[in-house]
């Protein structure tokens, strides 16, 4: 499924009172692939996917993950020691997107570049995956990833902050394609106490401009604040905190379970 | 051809040819378009100028001198100049890029400054440049490192800066750089990086070369005087290339001036054990530009090594990629041992302690001395940049030299 027709199908779903936008929120969860194994990392996006997480987003592990906060770092560095490839990266988006839950990648744009632009998006488009997530690319150096993802019909999420001026929101969110990810607090990924009160305004200031929908990430860990942000957002983007269920969990089973309740608490946040 | 490109490149956005740029999260680029224009504003001010000029002179003790070392030049059969950059306060020539970048922090109207070091030497300046401005400072260190150079550490605290042990990924360099641009995408609206090299996004390449291309300046002037034209090749170490840009900068534009940057060979480019990015690395993207790094055939960096902690990284600055690929720049390897031989010799024969950076400089003149000299049918006359001095590297000497256990 594409992420544009699983933001439809939220759409006309019930909404929760204090959503002005219609239907409900989607959940992304992100999981780096290859952690805490191949084999590990696919059975935490399926089961995070059965519990109700909307999208998966892989995170292809990187040596340098500069837009990431230490547990994506250390689960990254899990993944990188235990030997993941960019290869083994596909074959999970393969096996996950398989069962038909909608597929995204995020990866850092240095092994997209020593992949080969133009080969690695023809292999992610075949492997399923519908988008990539580029939070070290912006449009203004991504001639050649916009002509890729075109061609192989791949959709670009690039980033927007509230930093951003106006002009580079209206900029960056006419480059993107399926949603536009709207950073929330000017740091890293990482769980936090709250959710940032800079997200509203962020949000608004995108659909001054554009009708994409609008993914609202860093910071959530719990459904409580995926309802928050899910009154006005359109995708409520979760990393840290799943990723923390299989880091701290004793064994994979009790790590699977946790994702599971995370998940769930998630989705019924979201339709609270 | 590259002639006539000196000094306009790199282009509006940060080019280098294909190499530069910016790879940064989106959250950045509001500040680094306000570093841009704040640079480009101080680079065409007078007013800047003349306060960055007068704290180069009276506190820093620029212009460095240029001294024909007599001795040397016999011994390697060469005219060699020394560009004594260890001279200066601090010991090494990255105290014109953290003065130029202090200044423009208080132009900017922010108060607080954060750097990554490897060795030590970029915090204990940035720290120094904190201090004499009234900046907070903070320095990212890698765990590794502040083991390695404690002194170091104990110089920033002395300082008033703080320093953070750094303890993700290889515990080094390249993690104190990731580290500092974490805290600087959380803290952009009041700090500023101080970034350590002529690398990272635009406009740090162009910034911090223009920063230290006095040295060039200062070299081309001073040789003129002494000998009466221009030299016939210049050398310079690179890490991430600052000193090396510095010194290139200004005769990039002279044809008949030939460049030489040398890059940490470790213990040979076959080891795998090296800092060579030109020579046992390929383009890619690191920290923000486009340039040669060290990289496995995923893209995911590689760790670098040299004895100098000064030159183990595992990218370099930009456009020292695209003087390699025009061939305007040759760079070459230079191991340890080459490079702690030539350290003896500079001690012995001009009782200069070279920074072990330094050392690498003088040990790739040495080496391409015969040929430079057949080729020209007389002794070549070459400056060397002596980029820093060696008192923080008398641990690792003594104990290569069996001088220390």
């Amino acid at each position: 499924m594409s992420i544009s027709v699983a933001f439809e199908k939220a759409r006309a779903e019930a909404r929760p009172s204090g959503r002005e936008r219609p239907g409900r929120a989607l959940v992304v969860g992100c999981m780096p692939a290859g952690f805490p194994t191949v084999e590990g990392s696919i059975a935490s996006m399926k089961a995070m996917a059965e519990a109700g997480v909307d999208v998966i987003e892989v995170e292809l592990p990187y040596s340098d993950p500069v837009m990431d906060g230490p547990v994506i770092q250390k689960a990254s560095d899990i993944a990188l020691a235990a030997g993941v490839r960019t290869r083994d990266t596909l074959r999970i988006i393969e096996a996950v997107a398989a069962t038909g839950v909608p597929v995204v990648l995020m990866t850092y744009w240095n092994p997209i570049e020593k992949y080969g632009v133009d080969a690695f998006a023809r292999d992610l488009a075949a492997a399923g995956a519908t988008g990539m997530i580029t939070p070290d690319l912006i449009p203004d150096e991504a001639q050649e990833w916009l002509a890729a993802s075109d061609a192989h019909k791949i959709d670009r999420t690039f980033l927007v902050s509230p930093s951003s001026t106006d002009d580079r929101i209206a900029m960056t969110v006419e480059h993107c394609r399926g949603f536009v990810y709207a950073t929330s607090i000017m740091g890293v990924t990482g769980a936090r106490e709250q959710t940032s009160s800079l997200a509203p305004e962020l949000v608004a200031r995108v659909r001054a401009v554009s009708d994409i929908p609008v993914g609202v990430g860093l910071g959530v860990r719990d459904g409580a604040q995926a309802g928050e942000v899910g009154r006005f957002a359109d995708a409520v983007i979760v990393g840290s905190a799943l990723i923390r269920c299989v880091l701290e969990a004793p064994d994979e089973a009790a790590g699977l379970d946790a994702l599971r309740t995370l998940s769930a608490d998630l989705a019924a946040g979201v339709r609270a | 051809m590259t002639a006539s490109l000196a000094g306009l490149l790199p282009d509006v956005a940060g080019h280098f040819g294909r190499y530069g740029g910016r790879f940064v999260p989106e959250a950045l680029v509001a500040a680094l378009n306000q570093l841009d224009a704040a640079y480009r504003h101080a680079m065409a001010d007078e007013a800047f100028q003349a306060e960055f000029g007068a704290l180069l002179r009276d506190y820093a003790g620029v212009p460095s001198l240029l001294y024909r070392a007599t001795r040397l030049s016999e011994s390697v059969g060469a005219n060699i100049l020394l560009k004594r950059e260890d001279l200066n306060h601090t010991g090494a020539h990255k105290v014109r890029n953290v003065l130029g970048q202090a200044l423009l922090t208080k132009r900017m109207g922010k108060r607080r400054v954060i750097a990554e070091t490897g060795a030590g030497q970029h915090g204990v300046a940035s720290a120094t440049a904190a201090a004499l401005m009234d900046l907070e400072c903070v320095v990212y260190m890698g765990e590794v490192d502040t083991e390695r150079q404690a002194l170091n550490v104990a110089r920033m605290k002395m300082l008033g800066a703080t320093v953070v042990p750094v303890t993700s990924g290889s515990r080094t360099l390249k993690d104190a750089l990731n580290e500092a641009l974490r805290d600087w995408v959380s803290t952009v609206d009041h700090t500023h990086y101080c970034i350590g090299t002529a690398a990272g996004p635009h406009p740090f390449p162009a910034m911090v070369r223009d920063f230290a291309r006095g040295i060039g300046v200062e070299a081309r002037r001073q040789c003129l005087d002494l000998t009466g034209g221009l030299p016939d090749a210049v050398g310079a170490c690179v890490g991430g290339g600052s000193n090396a840009i510095g010194i290139f900068h200004a005769f990039v534009g002279d044809e008949g001036v030939r460049l030489y940057g040398f890059e940490a060979g470790g213990e040979g480019i076959s080891s795998g054990r090296h800092a060579a990015r030109f020579s046992g690395g390929t383009p890619g993207v690191l920290h923000g530009t486009r340039t040669y790094v060290l990289q496995d055939d995923d893209g995911q960096t590689l760790e670098s090594h040299s004895i100098s902690a000064g030159l183990d990284y595992p990218g370099v600055g930009p456009e020292h990629a695209w003087l390699h690929d025009n061939g305007r720049a040759s760079y070459l390897p230079v191991t340890d041992d080459e490079a702690m031989g030539a350290f003896q010799l500079l001690c012995r024969t001009e009782g200069i302690i070279p920074a072990l950076e330094s050392a690498h400089a003088v040990a790739g003149i040495i080496k391409v001395v015969p040929a430079l000299r057949e080729e020209l049918g007389r002794e070549p006359t070459i400056i060397i940049n002596l980029s820093g001095r060696g008192d923080k590297d008398v641990e690792t000497a003594g104990a290569y030299f069996g001088i220390l256990k």
